[in-house]
């Protein structure tokens, strides 16, 4: 048995969010010990029937200030670094690699943009920012890589991303955080960190058939969606080339962004965000589309989204 | 203490023997003795389940119990402490029986509707207890959907049904207190004059009829999708998961505050007493109580910085935990600056109410490590979230509770327990408690994931460490059951008022009489007006 006291850090951001916890930490001991002290202190020099002058102290507003405001504004301080850190951990940068994972019971399922598959594996280039579009397919999971430092809940019926650029390389366990039922602590994957030259080779190795946007394109036609969402289509749906990423202005008045999410739910509900200037004649595609499906039907969307001043 | 150290003849205990008269009882000492027998009851129920989870997780490999099984046990563990024994612990037991005696009263408010919250809680933990001969139920206490609605083959309705029981019993023990409180005080006990211990009970009352129709609303939508598959919580049926976490943890997190500020509330009168001081800041503190119940409510949402919640929700519910913390240090240091200049004794009580100050210190500032948001990623759903809210439910609650046991054992039953094994214990639940928990703080910073039947070999040393620790404690919690039965016939008789402590309820015969007082007191004087030795009024 051997005893772990810190764990490791193989991802860009662990070493700032360890320097936070040391700091939070050394704060923390600082106030126990302090407060330690003083009580050990006063517990011996007032104890019954030592000789000793008592003054009768019940109330001093200045000093209980001064132990209250001075923490205050160090912890608050901690709450504000964390916050600018957090924002950073949830901000993938533009570039990143997208993987789409799906979490099911207990299992974790992934997708690459070229097409390959894994289970309970994820094999990711070192030094490439990765960015994780993930969804499930039953209950809540959360996808936990300790050694990075993130964690997200993977919820059902809507998707949560994460990011991360491994530093180091190697395996790295994938844990489910969140209890997902009987086999929940068997729902673990291994992240596998690899030399980017040996992730192209791993690549080509485990290519099998079309890339994603490629399959999505054949559900695109074969469902139907270009039917209606083509050039010539008689019907006046919206063209779906160089949405993605762009602002979309809805019939409510309403702004959003085209990404996944929105992708998503304009395929499962799409009289909850009409576009402006077109009418809600698009039936949903819920219970005719799976989750991996629908992660095709976005990669393809995604795929011909990209246009002169879109931001992915 | 006094030489002649006679049994009040005329006590609530000699009024009437039979089984019939305490099942029909309305004296609130009574029926906070059956609350007392009720809720230990529940508290063996949930250790027994702690015990083989500590077993089970010795070896990193599932090897005791099946999955299934094991799952069952956490979740059993954590509805019957969270519901039947900490939400109800302190308020129903040391609650009933003091409040109406601290501030001069002869009885609560509503005597039967007291009755009654004792008859539901009751009820409703043999209801919950039934379900586990049925099979019990795997989902944990929190119920995350759609995996308690949807997913779960466990007996989840009948566990709601047992939750939803309950809350009745706890929203008729809070309306019975505030009503008390405010209509019942003897001339003379101004507001500010109420023992901090009233003034703790006041505001978990008012939690406690705030949130718990909440739970009990969200519970049943739990019950209604499961029955009837009417979409609220489960994407597939339209509804929203996250939903029911907001919902949930806007009821769970102010229960955390009903399951400590009453804790809070028995150390400020075991800290005062035992160093014969009034309380350092006694106003203060008693809006701390306030502050901390207020504040309380709004932080819910630290619960989920993971789990897609909008980044700016989580800031905000990121810095009003941070504030919430205000008061929770300001009470820690009020206690130590209480010792200042005091005329210190350590009996029991005074070792348990010192213990909780350290434990709660532990809990309270690892609870800033897990709202601060980055953190958090990291932390949630680790065992370092197992330790923190352990820290303050076990190693602060637990602790405040027995030692309030103790405190007010000789008031209560009219014998004093045996000093020595009392400290003893005392001393052993807070070795056995840091060596269970702290190795979990660790385990969680490594990344070892909450709620795992088998868990990677890595963290086997840690575990062990925990079990064995959960063994000492284990000798803690049976010892003190064994010497204070003991000391219900064989105890030194205690007298009136065996640590000179203020309060009305020490003016009383031990035990008390029936009514309490004689005639009503009236009250002139602050709380906690002790007289350190020697000292100089300055």
């Amino acid at each position: 048995m051997s005893l772990k006291l810190i764990p490791e850090q193989a991802s860009s951001v662990a070493p700032s969010i360890d320097v936070l916890f040391y700091t939070l930490l050394a704060l923390s001991v600082l106030v126990i010990v302090g407060v330690t002290v003083a009580i050990v202190w006063f517990s011996v020099r007032y104890r019954r029937g030592a000789a000793v002058e008592r003054k009768d102290v019940v109330r001093r507003p200045r000093w209980e200030l001064t132990w209250t405001l001075i923490p205050l504004a160090l912890f608050l301080g901690v709450c504000v670094w964390a916050g600018k850190l957090y924002f950073d951990l949830y901000t993938p940068p533009r570039d990143a690699l997208p993987v789409y994972v799906v979490g099911k019971q207990w299992m974790w399922k992934v997708q690459h943009p070229g097409g390959q598959r894994e289970i309970n594996q994820l094999h990711v280039p070192r030094g490439t920012p990765v960015k994780l579009i993930m969804t499930s397919e039953d209950v809540i999971h959360s996808f936990f890589v300790p050694p990075f430092r993130i964690k997200q809940d993977v919820v059902p019926g809507r998707y949560t991303t994460a990011w991360f650029t491994a530093t180091r390389d190697g395996e790295f366990e994938l844990f489910c955080a969140e209890f997902c039922g009987t086999d929940h602590s068997k729902m673990i994957g291994r992240v596998v960190v690899m030399e980017p030259q040996a992730y192209q080779r791993w690549l080509q190795d485990n290519l099998s058939g079309k890339g994603l946007a490629a399959q999505g394109s054949e559900l695109f036609r074969s469902l139907g969606c270009s039917g209606c969402h083509s050039a010539n289509s008689s019907v006046h749906a919206p063209l779906l080339e160089g949405v993605f990423g762009g602002q979309v202005h809805l019939q409510n008045g309403e702004t959003v962004v085209a990404n996944e999410r929105y992708i998503r739910d304009s395929i499962l509900q799409p009289a909850s965000q009409i576009v402006a200037g077109y009418q809600p004649i698009m039936p949903s595609f819920k219970g005719q589309v799976d989750e991996e499906q629908l992660l095709k039907l976005v990669a393809y969307i995604q795929s011909i989204g990209v246009r002169e001043g879109n931001q992915p | 203490m006094s030489a002649v150290v006679s049994v009040n003849a005329n006590n609530y205990f000699n009024v009437a023997h039979s089984l019939r008269s305490w099942l029909t009882t309305k004296d609130h000492k009574r029926i906070g003795l059956l609350y007392l027998a009720s809720i230990t009851v529940f508290f063996f129920i949930g250790s027994l389940a702690a015990a083989l989870i500590r077993m089970e997780l010795v070896t990193h490999t599932g090897d005791l119990v099946p999955a299934d099984t094991y799952n069952k046990l956490f979740s059993l563990h954590g509805v019957i402490m969270v519901w039947f024994f900490l939400v109800p612990s302190i308020p129903a037991t040391l609650g009933n029986f003091l409040i109406p005696m601290m501030i001069g009263a002869n009885d609560v408010a509503f005597p039967r509707l007291n009755l009654a919250s004792w008859y539901i809680y009751t009820l409703g933990g043999l209801f919950t207890v039934l379900t586990m001969f049925l099979g019990g139920v795997d989902t944990g206490w929190t119920f995350y959907t759609p995996f308690s609605s949807m997913f779960s083959n466990s007996n989840v309705v009948l566990t709601i049904v047992g939750v939803f029981i309950v809350g009745f019993s706890s929203i008729f023990t809070a309306l019975n207190f505030i009503v008390t409180v405010h209509k019942m005080r003897a001339p003379g006990m101004r507001w500010f004059r109420l023992p901090l211990f009233v003034w703790a009970n006041y505001a978990t009352s008012i939690i406690m009829v705030l949130a718990t129709p909440v739970l009990a609303m969200t519970l049943s939508l739990v019950a209604l999708e499961r029955l009837l598959g009417i979409g609220v919580f489960d994407p597939s049926l339209g509804g929203d998961p996250l939903l029911f976490q907001h919902l949930f943890w806007f009821y769970s997190h102010p229960a955390v505050y009903i399951m400590v500020l009453p804790a809070m509330g028995v150390v400020s009168e075991i800290i005062a007493c035992f160093a014969r001081k009034r309380v350092f800041g006694y106003k203060t503190m008693a809006f701390a109580i306030l502050g901390i119940a207020g504040v309380g409510f709004m932080v819910w949402g630290h619960h989920m910085f993971v789990s897609g919640q909008s980044m700016y929700a989580g800031m905000v519910f990121s810095i009003l935990s941070f504030l919430v913390a205000i008061p929770s240090a300001i009470k820690v240091f009020n206690w130590t600056a209480t010792l200042y200049g005091g005329s210190i004794t350590f009996e029991a009580p005074m070792l348990y109410a010192l213990g909780f100050i350290g434990l709660f210190m532990l809990g309270g500032v690892t609870g800033l490590f897990l709202a601060a948001l980055a953190l958090d990623v990291h932390l949630t759903d680790t065992y370092f979230v197992v330790a923190h809210f352990h820290y303050i439910m076990v190693g602060g609650s637990i602790m405040a509770f027995i030692g309030g046991i103790h405190f007010w054992w000789p008031k209560i039953t009219g014998r004093l327990y045996s000093e020595p094994l009392a400290r003893f214990s005392a001393i052993l639940i807070f070795i056995g408690f840091n060596l269970t928990f702290f190795p979990q703080y660790i385990a969680g910073f490594n990344g070892m994931p909450r709620r795992y039947h088998s868990y990677p070999a890595e963290f086997e040393a840690l575990n062990v460490l925990s079990s064995a620790g959960a063994s000492i404690l284990a000798v803690g919690y049976i010892l003190p059951l064994l010497y204070l039965f003991w000391s219900l016939r064989h105890g030194r008789l205690a007298g009136a008022n065996p640590w000179q402590a203020t309060g009305l309820e020490w003016t009383t015969p031990s035990p008390p009489s029936p009514d309490n007082f004689e005639s009503r007191p009236i009250v002139t004087e602050e709380a906690y007006n002790y007289q350190p030795e020697g000292e100089s009024r300055g």
